[in-house]
């Protein structure tokens, strides 16, 4: 096996990793960019994605394609309710009581989740077969196409939501200064409410797609939650491509970590990274030096 | 002054006789643990509600003492008294120095920090093998000595552990209402106005980091010492969230809100055991409903509540802060 | 400073006195501290209703000599510190005679030092060799020792003339145990090691272990984790089209494994206890009446297949319920008693402990399965 190859091959491992830290780390930053909050119970969304299609695939017996918009419609409403009972009646704490309460919620979804369905890990079956496919000495497998493809299509859905429709517009308004967008007749609440609703779909969705390929259970949320949110930082807390990115180098930065230097130490490699980036750039990779947000 | 005295006088009081009451049952074991997670919430109190600095890591610098006394005392056949000061002071060095690029970040940039050094010293607790034992952990450290009394029972650990978080809050309360402490205020409302008064808030930042991570080592090397047995899972992620989670519920800039944290937490699960596994929904829950009732925490709730009990009158609650 | 902590106490024994004269003559109390819930629940659920139908079945056949057994049983969520706070409960408060448990190797080396000054016998379900190496007077174990599956795994490479393994094993507890006896008995074997790396346990892709692995001289692989990762890890090595035979530990012995895993599953190899094939083994076999009762039993109890770690807890509560058979029901009474069980056919293996011996199995308690068909077979 020549060098290449296996470059290759950790390449590409890590880029579809990264896209699903990719998912997550947006969830994160749409509702940190509406409300300045920290979402922790980003994690318990992806796990939800695919916790719920496994329920519908097995209990109920639904086909693939309906199984899975059916359970990411659910995720968002578990969305749309922790919104309305958790950090509705809090608007005016402080955003480290706004930091626990989703965490309590994180509990809360999880310990929810062990009691309905197990404790157990569970396969999801593969969106179309599991052959190998080859590619220049590297193989990939059809989900991997999927999990690509799919994030590609909620990037770029993502970014025409909030360039070209009124909503994504006042939401963005609302990102920049939540009283003028009020002055200017933004529902700010209602902003908020989406915000968690699209953070929800897109957590699922990423839990979803992901877990043919890396199975799931209850408690898979915390680590994904985790990378995801680091995806966000390394991204300066954009909605968009730098987020994306971030969840690629990560991803990546794992992979070749794992592969080239030590696969106990691999996270510690991304950390340190991670710690180097901001202590050299305060702001995220990508963010301008002036607009610090606090 | 003499207020906060009367209150310290209480609470010490209050930590003397509680051994009356609960000495032979498994009680006693629980209280050493509360004390030790006193300390820590206290430790990051400091921080947190004084400075104005938010930390999700500093269960690292608690397994930091933990491990160092662990392995001084084990490997090297240290004294652990020495150990545990050595440790202390290693540790507040550390942090003194990484405090100052750290603390140089903001909001959500210092959370992620913070978390990534924990995770990166939590990596090494578990890969570091020859010297930690890794994942397996680190057996056989000794019980502390203090001329012919062995600190090897609950009852004997408890006034141990108990003395230092006395100290700890006699040391807190003073700083807290020391100029430094003031200082620490000023930096908590208004960081500019603070710097244009003249108070150098960086280096304050540093200093309380520093003394907000030696207090933990301290509660490591103890825990090491009580439990003589070490293991990296007790000092992860999950942990420092939970140490941030007793702060922000007892509530945030009280000394012994920390400590009602420390206990509520420490002791719910032995009151929800009844619930058998519905105790992790309850104890989400539970989260929540505190949070969206008590943004003050406990030791604003709690007077607020007996006043509402109590028919708007100002009630005997404030005794209890 | 002695003074007083003489008055203290006395004055709380006083107080506890009239407390704590609840326990009823009688009964015999066991205590079980096992991790129901958090990572290890993979453990500790079976063995909580494994340890929970034992007992109630000793109660309808008539008790241990008369007495009605109870059983407390605690959570300890995996973690160290609730495990010692937990055994101090079962110990002060509920006055167990023996403690079934813990789950994991961590938790019983946390546990141990407790049990010890109290002088409670306790049987640990973990596998960690240092457990009981060196022997503690009141700590014994059930479940098989890494090291006899270890050596299982390398008997059978050298049949088959392999000496160049790769050896892939999960950072916690159970792996870095496993990975320890790798590296302690590959010499002895005649085994060469020329790939030593590490997955986490929450990791989700493995290809990047696997790339390296495949790049090497290895003729052989050894996976040592518990589920999800070793599924994970044979999914992806399915992709990658990795050709050498990969052998697992006996911590994903259980169909779980083979649900979770799928196609790729087939083909491994693995030591288990003899639990799974307890229906193809032998007539002659002295473990085999054990294991078919407790097969049975566990499928009508829980509706699911019992698997070899509830098994752990089984030999457990039989081993004590035998100890106070032959020493009556005092700790020190159980703890003489155990020393000097021979020939005892558990779900584990055979059990022979002695002075010297606190774990009590050799490898044989071992059996090479391999996976065919998505059920299991013994391997050639």
């Amino acid at each position: 096996m020549e060098l290449s190859h296996q470059l290759l091959q950790y390449l590409l491992s890590g880029l579809s990793t990264g896209a699903i830290y990719a998912l997550i780390g947006i969830g994160f930053s749409i509702i940190y960019n509406a409300t300045g909050i920290i979402n922790f119970a980003q994690g318990e969304f992806v796990m939800l994605g695919g916790m719920m299609t496994l329920f519908l695939l097995e209990a109920l017996h639904l086909p693939l394609w309906a199984a899975v918009p059916l359970a990411v419609c659910i995720v968002t409403l578990v969305g749309l309710g922790f919104e309305r009972l958790a950090i509705r009646p809090l608007r005016n704490a402080s955003p480290i009581s706004l930091v626990i309460i989703t965490i309590g919620g994180a509990i809360l979804i999880r310990g929810l989740a062990m009691l309905i369905w197990d404790k157990d890990t569970h396969a999801i079956p593969p969106f179309s077969g599991d052959e190998p496919i080859m590619l220049a000495g590297a193989t990939l497998l059809p989900q991997h196409l999927w999990i690509l493809g799919i994030t590609v299509v909620l990037i770029s859905l993502n970014k025409w939501f909030f360039n070209h429709t009124i909503s994504g517009k006042a939401m963005r308004a609302c990102s920049y200064n939540p009283r003028a967008a009020g002055l200017v007749g933004v529902d700010v609440r209602r902003m908020v409410l989406l915000s968690f609703m699209i953070s929800a779909a897109m957590g699922s969705l990423a839990g979803i797609i992901v877990a043919p390929l890396t199975m799931t259970a209850y408690d898979v949320g915390i680590m994904l939650g985790l990378k995801g949110f680091c995806a966000a930082i390394i991204g300066g807390m954009s909605s968009g491509l730098s987020t994306v990115i971030g969840g690629l180098i990560l991803g990546v930065l794992e992979s070749m970590g794992a592969g080239l230097i030590s696969s106990g130490y691999k996270d510690a490699i991304a950390f340190i990274i991670l710690l180097l980036i901001l202590f050299i750039r305060p702001q995220g990779l990508f963010g301008k030096p002036e607009s610090e947000r606090v | 002054m003499k207020r906060e005295l009367i209150k310290f006088m209480l609470f010490a009081l209050c930590v003397l006789v509680a051994p009356l009451f609960f000495s032979g049952s498994y009680l006693m074991n629980v209280l050493v643990f509360v004390g030790i997670h006193t300390l820590l919430a206290v430790a990051l109190n400091l921080l947190l509600g004084y400075a104005g600095q938010i930390s999700l890591g500093h269960a690292a610098f608690f397994g930091l003492g933990a491990y160092g006394s662990g392995i001084l005392t084990t490997t090297f056949s240290w004294n652990p008294w020495l150990a545990m000061v050595t440790v202390a002071v290693i540790v507040a060095t550390m942090a003194f120095a990484i405090g100052f690029p750290i603390l140089k970040l903001k909001g959500h940039y210092l959370a992620m920090a913070t978390l990534g050094l924990g995770i990166i010293i939590f990596i090494v607790f578990n890969e570091w093998v020859d010297v930690t034992g890794g994942p397996s952990g680190f057996p056989g450290i000794p019980n502390l000595e203090l001329g012919t009394l062995v600190f090897d029972s609950d009852l004997k650990n408890y006034y141990l552990v108990w003395s230092f978080v006395l100290g700890c809050v006699l040391l807190s309360v003073n700083l807290a209402n020391s100029r430094i402490g003031r200082a620490f205020r000023a930096i908590h409302d208004a960081e500019t106005a603070a710097r244009v008064m003249g108070v150098n808030a960086r280096l304050l930042k540093v200093q309380v980091f520093a003394l907000s991570a030696m207090i933990c080592a301290i509660a490591g090397s103890l825990y090491a010492h009580v439990m003589t047995f070490i293991a990296p899972p007790s000092f992860g992620f999950n942990i420092s969230v939970e140490l941030l989670t007793m702060v922000v519920i007892g509530g945030l800039g009280s000394i012994y809100g920390s400590f009602l944290g420390a206990l509520l937490l420490t002791m719910l699960p032995e009151f929800l055991r009844f619930m058998h596994d519905y105790d992790i929904v309850f104890y989400g829950g539970l989260l929540m409903v505190m949070t969206i009732f008590m943004p003050g925490g406990l030791v604003r709730g709690i007077p607020e509540l007996f006043r509402k009990l109590a028919g708007l009158k100002k009630g005997k609650g404030d005794a209890h802060a | 400073m002695k003074f007083r902590f003489k008055t203290l106490a006395s004055a709380a024994a006083l107080l506890l006195a009239t407390v704590s004269t609840s326990f009823a003559a009688g009964t015999i109390k066991i205590g079980g501290l096992f991790a129901v819930t958090g990572p290890p629940a993979f453990l500790g659920e079976p063995e909580r209703n494994t340890a929970k139908m034992v007992v109630d079945n000793i109660n309808k056949a008539g008790g241990i000599k008369g007495q009605k057994v109870e059983l407390v049983v605690y959570d300890t969520a995996g973690d160290a510190t609730k495990a010692v706070q937990m055994a101090t409960k079962l110990i002060k408060d509920d006055k167990v005679v023996a403690i079934i448990g813990p789950s994991t190797t961590g938790e019983t080396m946390a546990v141990i030092p407790v049990v010890e000054k109290e002088k409670i016998p306790l049987i640990s379900c973990a596998a960690g060799s240092k457990i009981t190496d060196p022997v503690k007077p009141y700590v014994f174990k059930t479940a098989q020792n890494d090291s006899l599956a270890v050596t299982k795994i390398y008997e059978y490479l050298q049949q088959h003339k392999q000496n160049k393994v790769a050896i892939l094993t999960v950072s916690d507890g159970f792996g870095a145990s496993g990975r320890e006896q790798l590296k302690a008995l590959a010499g002895k074997h005649g085994m060469q090691i020329v790939v030593d790396d590490t997955y986490g346990p929450k990791d989700t892709d493995m290809t990047s272990q696997l790339t390296k692995i495949r790049g090497s001289q290895a003729q052989a692989l050894i996976v040592w984790g518990t589920n999800p990762g070793p599924a994970v890890i044979a999914k992806n090595a399915k992709q990658l089209g990795l050709k050498m035979p990969l052998f697992m530990s006996h911590g994903v012995s259980s169909k779980k494994f083979i649900s979770l895993a799928g196609d790729a599953a087939e083909g491994i190899k693995l030591p288990s206890g003899k639990v799974i094939v307890s229906d193809v083994l032998p007539k002659n076999d002295p473990q085999k009446s054990a294991l078919l009762t407790y097969v049975k039993d566990y499928q009508s109890h829980y509706k699911v297949e019992g698997d070899h770690f509830g098994g752990h807890a089984w030999d457990g509560v039989m081993l004590v319920k035998t100890a106070i058979e032959k020493g009556g029901a005092t700790p020190e009474g159980i703890r003489n008693a155990l020393e000097g069980i021979k020939d005892f056919h558990g779900i584990g293996g055979t059990f022979n402990f002695s002075a010297n011996d606190h774990a009590g199995l050799t490898k044989d308690a071992f059996i090479m399965v391999e996976i065919r068909n998505k059920d299991w077979v013994i391997a050639k």
